[in-house]
């Protein structure tokens, strides 16, 4: 086999000190597909971003076909033949397909850009490399798999030998992940070379010749893929065993918790993000949404927490009237909440521990007297917390950016989950983590369900909300298509017609299993 | 960790100040007859006598607090530049009180206090309740916030404040109850001093031992964390701004009560825009404040006698302030040096700190 690629000793520190890659060696032979995985923080990203010139190395070196090569920036790795698939798009989203692929490249007739070629050069590219896309539609009228392809082709149509996708599947319907997969072998047939980059181990097993697992920025095995199972590679990422089958007492619902009823919501021009939105959670349940991201989630998520208000239909909690109220409200009758973008809304992320572990309880006596903060009980608040939630830190007055994706996120599941809440709300809780720390929430999630608080978990990812959940509604624009009272009953591809909104479950059926 | 970041972070802007110092004497040496006469006096000079130490300190007292009002609207993510407004009006607020409502020794003065950060309370909550209500950036309602209060200070002082008998646009002399008393003679370092020490450990507790001054840094910090987490945004854009204005407005009626003894600005002092300087020198910390306030009056103090004493012009010292500013505010400078401390550390502790 001929080495395309080879990183030696690849060392990167980032500013607040974590070293992210330590004399990394990473060799990728020509012609196949090379899993690279590892929980969060392992280095992943860091290593792809030094290859693609997006950061300087502290020390190392890459040998491109056989040559030195220099990068240091995207453009000159694109020029030597490597392309990059981001996780999330680097497209204009008011341009076509075919504007967005020509873009800097572009088919000229004198000093005009020649439209017709250009074209002409997209579909001759999407037959030759079997990636089917409507050239004339625009980017924010086709669907997310559709978007994921354009991405592929603008790396190919700039001459990319070496592909790096990086959790391509994340956003994929079941359906879309097979056309992927596909596509991907496809294009491994025409002699391409691709990294492939994911936390989902049976699609690693599935696509890839090859696996280098990293763990705490070092190399920690290379494996041929057909001589590994799934457990031995995430014995390894983890460096011990992994439980991905989650335990779970049956369901016990008590009284409901949460009701919504005829939820609705609009944006500003008018169009319904949530239309007619009914269910209810009962204590001692937990209740899964699935659905593709952008179908209504962020919506109804924040109009739940009190982060956005409702243009109709009613919301209780606990027999209380909530339409539209506050977080604070929220808060005090016991909604705790795991947003989906832990930066954005889950923490500071120039504060300390301690004080992300109190945001939601300063006002509380047991942390404040009349004027001044009780230093002490909020110290030991984090102490217990960091402690018992294993989060992994030197102090807990350390600033919340010297953490790991998975630890900021262990912090937010601790607030949330100390708060004594009846109701919680976890928007894809387990996002962006490591398998460990995804194993930890799942358990939390069940635990703090069966004693007694009622759970509404959202999620993107189908194997979670499969296993975590006891119920399962499927939502998609905007709209509860289907309903399912016993979650691990449903099939993945099932689900998917769903989701795609191939398929909706009948007025009588859906009220029926929402009842 | 998080001491070697406060090192480097002090380190980063002593090196600041040295190199524009360190510019600022080589302009002097380029443009100066008496190279090093005017380097003695601008280094030494404030030190030379008590007068000129009385001076300097007298310079500090509104820049401390103007250097806090603006600190703690920084640390709440909000802007504060109208700091300047906001004494201005403060200062005619505690004539006013000195002028027309004459009380007692002692109680005089702390009415006229009072007075003024009402003042100055009353023209900051005018950008945080519009920020608030309507979304108004209050970087530009306080700028022209400035402007509004200037002049309607202006002709409350002229229009009815007005001593006709001096020879200037001033007010009324303010009676004695109303004064901010002498404490060294033969300087004019006055009670101003306390009300600055106050002042610097009162934003202190507030902003780090309070739960208003908890919400008000998370809101700094991240506004989309503080409404989620159920802090009340609105409340801490409107509260940051009061108390930021409150304390402007405390730097206006020090001069005027301490220094003058009667209103006799016809312009804006400027010490609103020294706050902007000295906030970002103590990198909005209260505790930095004071050293900031000092340092800044030290090297004004030092032009001004230099220029008295030498042919070097008084405006040197804007080159050098305005070379600090840029050189602290460049997050890439030194950088790379930090970085490679980093990396040091980073490989003698093994990985993942």
């Amino acid at each position: 086999m001929e080495t395309l690629l080879e990183m030696k000793a690849i060392t990167k520190v980032y500013p607040n000190g974590v070293m992210a890659n330590d004399r990394v060696d990473f060799r990728v032979n020509k012609g196949e597909i090379h899993a690279l995985v590892g929980e969060n923080g392992a280095g992943k990203t860091t290593l792809m971003k030094v290859l693609f010139g997006l950061e300087v190395p502290d020390g190392g070196e890459v040998y491109y076909k056989g040559k030195p090569l220099q990068v240091t920036s995207p453009l000159q790795a694109i020029r030597n033949g490597i392309g990059m698939v981001h996780q999330h798009f680097m497209l204009a989203p008011s341009l076509t397909v075919t504007e967005n692929l020509v873009l800097g490249v572009e088919p000229r007739k004198g000093l005009a850009f020649d439209w017709d070629q250009a074209v002409q050069t997209v579909t001759d590219l999407s037959k030759r490399y079997n990636l089917p896309v409507d050239p004339l539609a625009k980017i924010e009228d086709i669907p997310i798999g559709m978007r994921q392809k354009v991405e592929i082709l603008k790396a190919l149509l700039r001459g990319a030998e070496l592909l790096v996708l990086d959790e391509p599947t994340a956003v994929l319907t079941p359906q879309e992940t097979e056309e992927l997969f596909t596509a991907l072998v496809g294009l491994k047939e025409q002699g391409h070379t691709m990294i492939f980059i994911s936390h989902k181990l049976n699609e690693v097993k599935q696509i890839t010749d090859r696996i280098t697992v990293m763990r705490g920025g070092r190399i920690v095995g290379v494996r041929d893929t057909a001589e590994v199972s799934e457990a031995d590679i995430s014995r390894l990422m983890v460096g011990r065993d992994v439980i991905l089958k989650i335990d779970k007492p049956p369901a016990k619902p008590q009284k409901r918790i949460l009701e919504v009823q005829n939820l609705s919501y609009f944006t500003p021009e008018g169009k319904a993000l949530l239309q007619d939105v009914s269910f209810s959670v009962r204590a001692g349940e937990i209740v899964g949404i699935a659905g593709v991201e952008g179908n209504g989630q962020r919506e109804l998520v924040e109009i739940l927490t009190g982060l956005r208000r409702p243009h109709g239909g009613l919301i209780s909690v606990d027999g209380y009237q909530m339409s539209g109220s506050t977080p604070r409200q929220m808060r005090d009758l016991g909604v705790a909440h795991i947003p989906e973008d832990r930066m954005l809304h889950g923490v500071a992320n120039e504060a300390s521990i301690e004080e992300n572990l109190i945001a939601d309880r300063v006002q509380m006596p047991e942390y404040t007297r009349k004027v001044f903060l009780k230093t002490e009980a909020i110290a030991s608040n984090a102490q217990t917390l960091v402690t018992e939630f294993n989060v992994r830190t030197r102090s807990p007055k350390t600033p919340i950016k010297m953490l790991s994706g998975g630890n900021i996120q262990k912090v937010v599941v601790a607030r949330e989950f100390s708060s004594n809440p009846r109701l919680v709300i976890a928007n894809q809780p387990t996002r962006g983590v490591d398998v460990g720390a995804i194993e930890f929430i799942h358990k939390k999630l069940v635990e703090i369900c069966r004693a007694g608080a009622a759970v509404l978990l959202i999620s993107a990812d189908l194997n979670e909300v499969m296993s975590v959940s006891d119920r399962l509604l499927v939502i998609y624009g905007g709209q509860i298509v289907a309903a399912f009272p016993e979650a691990n009953e449903v099939s993945e591809e099932e689900l998917g017609l769903y989701m795609l909104g191939i398929q909706t479950q009948g007025d009588t059926q859906l009220k029926e299993a929402l009842a | 960790m998080i001491r070697r970041e406060l090192v480097f972070e002090i380190g980063r802007t002593l090196i600041a100040i040295m190199l524009a110092l360190l510019l600022g004497f080589i302009i002097i040496l380029l443009v100066s007859e008496e190279p090093l006469e005017a380097f003695q006096h601008f280094v030494l000079g404030p030190l030379t006598t008590t007068r000129r130490i009385g001076n300097w300190i007298e310079a500090t007292i509104p820049l401390v607090l103007t250097g806090l009002a603006v600190s703690i609207a920084f640390q709440a993510g909000q802007f504060n530049i109208g700091a300047e407004g906001q004494l201005f009006f403060g200062a005619v607020t505690a004539t006013i009180v000195g002028i027309s409502f004459p009380l007692p020794m002692y109680v005089h003065v702390l009415v006229a206090l009072l007075g003024a950060m009402l003042g100055g309370a009353l023209v900051g909550a005018i950008s945080g309740l519009m920020k608030a209500r309507w979304g108004a950036s209050e970087l530009v309602s306080s700028l022209m916030l400035n402007y509004v209060f200037y002049r309607f200070g202006l002709y409350l002082i002229n229009h009815h404040f007005r001593d006709p008998n001096a020879g200037a646009m001033v007010s009324y002399r303010l009676p004695e109850t109303v004064w901010l008393q002498w404490i060294w003679p033969p300087t004019r370092v006055h009670w101003g001093l306390w009300v600055a020490i106050v002042a610097i450990i009162f934003s202190y507790l507030f902003i780090y031992r309070t739960r208003w001054g908890y919400a008000l840094r998370m809101t700094g910090l991240n506004k989309d964390f503080a409404a989620y987490a159920g802090i009340s945004v609105t409340a801490v854009v409107i509260y940051s701004q009061v108390i930021s204005g409150a304390i402007a407005g405390l730097a206006g009626a020090a001069d005027v009560l301490g220094l003058y003894r009667r209103f006799q600005w016809q312009m804006l002092p400027g010490y609103g825009f020294d706050g902007i300087i000295i906030a970002t020198l103590a990198r909005n910390h209260p505790l930095g404040v004071p050293i900031a306030a000092l340092f800044l009056a030290y090297i004004r103090s030092g032009a001004s006698i230099m220029s008295r004493m030498t042919d070097v012009s008084s405006e040197m010292v804007a080159i050098i302030q305005g070379i600090m500013i840029l050189l602290v505010t460049a997050q890439a400078f030194l950088s790379k040096w930090h970085h490679r401390a980093v990396v040091k550390e980073a490989k003698r502790h093994g990985l993942n700190a």
